[in-house]
């Protein structure tokens, strides 16, 4: 009975031979299914890329003048007879889990997702599947995150003292999605948000896209020492310890990442203050959201996929792992962690 | 406990000195008296006897915990830290309370006659009640593996802005034998020191080094410009033993060492001499592995670090002295003020007086008319068992700490090889989930032989990149080790190296370490067993 399975994987990405696509692939193919649009996920030089509307800008801004068609979630594209459909994964905005459907066998891949509602992104919603393609970033049980209502008001009260005592706040944070995530969920009464260019550029994107966001001021050549004082600005990871971040003196240094859970990496980052606030499923999401998929077979991709499907196995799955060039297995300083 | 496992937590989160400093100054003037003598406890390494294991502990953690044995075993490789896994792997709390410091330190130490039940029942109650920072600072307590990022100096600091004492008197202070329960907070900031504690040491003199690296060798000339001329200096040799003071007031005798251990017990061949001391008496000075009034190389002293008992077949085979470097308490009177070369005169008076010279011995003088004539007798070094020479100004007092100015250490150059990393372990700490415990081998004809493993010695940029690679290069798994693509060459550095049948290359190394990452060289290009092998009779 072993036929070809529905999605295989490649050296080229995830694979679709009946409907002849890709999904997130590494190296260009004619036609690229695209979950978000992180450079780990969405590269460059594929054909023709199918992604979420809220995804139109942000990928054009990043990838240049792309072919590309986007759609909504739950609208269902046919290749070949091959049913293709986007669901809301809550990872970022316009993130997107992809469902592939032929001849009955349902699969799904879920792109880097989070379970909890963080106010900016469309929420994760479960979609059964036989088969399940999931990231496991953060899949190890130590990694258990709190409600973010709880880490924005440790975030405000920071910005609040260090208000207080004349210092600006730098937050750091990856430039798509955990940048918003942050700015909207930040008390503008405290002060004003200023950002580092490359996050501003992304809010334009997002913001021509038709995206509401909070007030924020651009860090130009001609903005003061004075102006800034005492606010918070918001840049990428890539700009820490850099002489344009040394300008923000005196300042306090905050940073946003699932990898402050852990003390060694918090030290590590020789930050002020380690905020653990992530885009990626915790432990007991990644669990929760595989069970919610009623899948038999589940396939794991970035993060600590050993151990995880391991766990999988033992507790009744058919976990396996699946080797991709996306993320990470563990973090990692250049690209940030886009975590 | 609150206060105090947020005061972990605050400290945590700074690197900066004066933010650090105040962070302790509000936790001292936060809490009771009690609590600051049984945080300054805490901090200074004085912690509470053991009473729960760590297989008890974990044990009972995992059963808490609901997952496997394996994945508890690899969630402590991701984070590095037991008593850290721990707090991230129990259940959140059901319960509450508030107690303090003092309170659960008096708990854990009436553990003492309790069953192993009555721990645990005691041990699930107090975690059902602790956030994630409070059970991670509680375990830390317990399992007595507390070490904060903090070093005294600060804590002194803190202290000493709060007690209006300056630091080297509360330096002084806070060393000894004392314990929460037998010195307070009060007698620890008196104006007049109350202290009658005779095992009390003074904390020892530290040198910098004068060359910072091997690669930045000080000629003669650029150490004449820095330190004036060589007749203002006393050079010794550097010993490679254990730094040690010996103190004997009213009777009673202690050794300490520069980790501030009491290790008056490991060395009884020194009692003797050190009862034979007048009273008042306080030297600075090293022990060393000595027969024959000649001294041994460190891994002989070795063979007695760490042992619960002491043979007397080891005492007999590998017997120590006590080389002297300094006096600082003369009849009972500090006399740290005094000049080097007073110190040093009093000091050659009581070796002579010493009925036991053989293992009371004096750290010799080298005498040379120019630093050229002194860099040339340092050459020797290697030859004498010796680190290098110590520079001391002979008008300089006996300071608090490690200072720059008037004592250096003016070390050789390590010896190194270039070699292969082969495998690799994540480390802990702040290197938690990075691959940054290597080994190293050298080429055996074409094999390639482990030889040493070392975990120091790079930039962490370089740490990403060597642990980038190994996530890509590896071979084989076992357990927490990783077999790497053989390709990355590092020039080791080290001390010494001796014969060794509980290696796989049959030689141990002394302190080895990275020197650099020899981007340059290929695989290939690493050094043999053999070359390793032809340094071997320098050091036996």
């Amino acid at each position: 009975m072993s036929k070809k399975p529905l999605l295989e994987f490649n050296q080229f990405g995830i694979y679709c031979q009946q409907g002849d696509f890709y999904i997130d692939p590494w190296k260009p193919v004619n036609y690229a299914v695209i979950t978000h649009a992180h450079s780990d996920h969405a590269r460059w030089g594929n054909k023709h890329y199918l992604a979420h509307h809220l995804s139109k800008e942000i990928l054009k801004y990043r990838l240049g003048d792309i072919s590309l068609e986007t759609i909504a979630y739950n609208q269902i594209i046919i290749r070949n007879g091959v049913k293709i459909s986007l669901h809301p994964a809550g990872h970022i905005i316009g993130s997107a889990q992809v469902r592939v459907e032929y001849e009955g066998e349902v699969w799904v891949v879920s792109g880097d997702y989070k379970l909890e509602d963080d106010g900016i992104s469309t929420p994760f919603e479960p979609v059964k599947c036989h088969s399940f393609i999931s990231e496991c970033t953060f899949g190890m049980p130590v990694y258990t995150w709190k409600p973010q209502e709880e880490i924005f008001k440790g975030i405000n009260d920071w910005w609040h003292q260090n208000h207080q005592q004349g210092k600006t706040s730098v937050l750091v944070g990856y430039s798509l999605g955990k940048a918003q995530r942050i700015l909207q969920n930040l008390n503008l009464d405290i002060g004003k948000v200023y950002t580092h260019g490359v996050i501003q550029n992304t809010h334009d994107a997002l913001i021509k896209n038709g995206i509401l966001l909070k007030e924020t001021h651009k860090i130009t050549a001609s903005t003061t020492k004075e102006e800034i004082k005492g606010n918070l600005v918001l840049c990428p990871p890539s700009a820490v310890g850099t002489p344009w971040m040394k300008k923000l003196n005196p300042y306090s240094f905050g940073y946003c990442s699932g990898w402050m859970a852990i003390r060694g990496a918090k030290r590590r980052r020789a930050a002020d203050r380690g905020f653990v606030l992530s885009d990626h499923a915790d432990w007991h999401g990644l669990i929760q959201a595989i069970e919610a998929t009623s899948c038999e077979s589940v396939y794991l991709t970035h993060g600590y996929t050993a151990s995880f499907s391991r766990y999988l196995r033992e507790i009744g799955y058919d976990a396996h792992e699946a080797n991709t060039l996306y993320g990470d297995e563990s973090l990692e300083e250049e690209k940030g962690g886009e975590a | 406990m609150k206060n105090f496992a947020n005061l972990f937590l605050a400290l945590d989160e700074t690197n900066k000195t004066n933010e650090r400093i105040k962070i302790l100054k509000e936790y001292l003037l936060k809490v009771s008296d009690e609590d600051k003598i049984n945080m300054l406890a805490l901090f200074t390494g004085r912690k509470p006897k053991r009473q729960i294991n760590s297989t008890q502990l974990k044990d009972w953690a995992l059963a808490q915990s609901k997952i496997p044995d394996w994945l508890f075993r690899e969630s402590y490789d991701v984070v590095g830290d037991l008593a850290e896994t721990i707090s991230l792997l129990l259940p959140l709390p059901s319960n509450q309370q508030d107690k303090t410091l003092s309170q659960w330190i008096a708990e854990i130490k009436e553990l003492k006659d309790k069953s192993e039940a009555e721990k645990k029942s005691w041990l699930l109650a107090a975690w059902d009640t602790m956030d994630q920072q409070e059970k991670f600072v509680f375990i830390k307590i317990l399992t007595g593996g507390f070490r904060v990022g903090v070093s005294q100096n600060l804590v002194v600091k803190a202290l000493a802005d709060i007690a209006q004492l300056d630091t080297a008197t509360l330096t002084h202070r806070i060393m000894g034998n004392w314990n929460p329960d037998d010195f307070t907070f009060q007698q620890l900031i008196a104006a007049e020191d109350a202290s009658t504690d005779n095992s009390r040491p003074y904390p020892f003199f530290l040198a910098y080094p004068i060359q910072e690296t091997s690669d930045l060798q000080k000629t003669a000339l650029e150490i004449e410009n820095a330190l004036g001329p060589v007749a203002h200096w006393q050079a010794e040799w550097k010993w490679d033993g254990i730094r040690a003071q010996i103190i004997h007031r009213n009777g009673e005798i202690f050794i300490w060492s520069r980790g501030e251990d009491l290790a008056t017990d490991k060395f009884p061949e020194l009692h003797r001499f050190i009862q034979n001391l007048p009273n008042g008496t306080v030297l600075d000075g090293e022990i060393l592995a000595f027969k024959n009034n000649q001294p041994l190389p460190f891994n002989i002293l070795q063979t007695r670090i760490g042992r619960k008992t002491l043979s007397k077949k080891l005492l007999q085979e590998n017997p120590v002295a006590f080389i002297a470097y300094d006096i600082l308490e003369l009849e009972g009177i500090d006399i740290r003020n005094k000049s080097q070369s007073d110190r040093r005169l009093l000091l050659e008076k009581l070796q002579e007086d010493s009925l036991h010279p053989e293992i009371f011995r004096i750290s010799e003088l080298v005498h040379a008319q120019s630093w050229d004539e002194l860099a040339v007798i340092r050459e020797q070094s290697r030859a004498k068992l010796a680190e290098g020479l110590m520079l001391k100004r002979k008008a300089a007092s006996y300071q608090v700490g490690r200072k720059r100015g008037d004592w250096w250490k003016w070390k050789i150059d390590p010896l190194a090889i270039d070699a292969v990393l082969i495998y690799a372990q994540k480390g802990h700490g702040r290197r938690a989930d990075l691959y940054t415990d290597y080994t190293f081998a050298v080429w055996d004809g074409d094999k390639l032989v482990p030889f040493a493993k070392a975990y120091s010695g790079l930039t962490d940029k370089e740490i990403n990149q060597v642990d980038h690679f190994i996530k890509r290069n590896t071979l084989e798994k076992f357990g927490p080790v990783r077999t790497v693509k053989p390709e990355l060459v590092f020039e080791i550095g080290f001390e010494g190296i001796n014969k060794s049948s509980r290696h796989k290359s049959g030689v141990a190394l002394r302190f080895p370490r990275i020197l650099r990452w020899r981007t340059d060289k290929k695989k290939e290009e690493a050094d043999s067993l053999e070359s390793l092998m032809l340094l071997l009779p320098k050091f036996e």
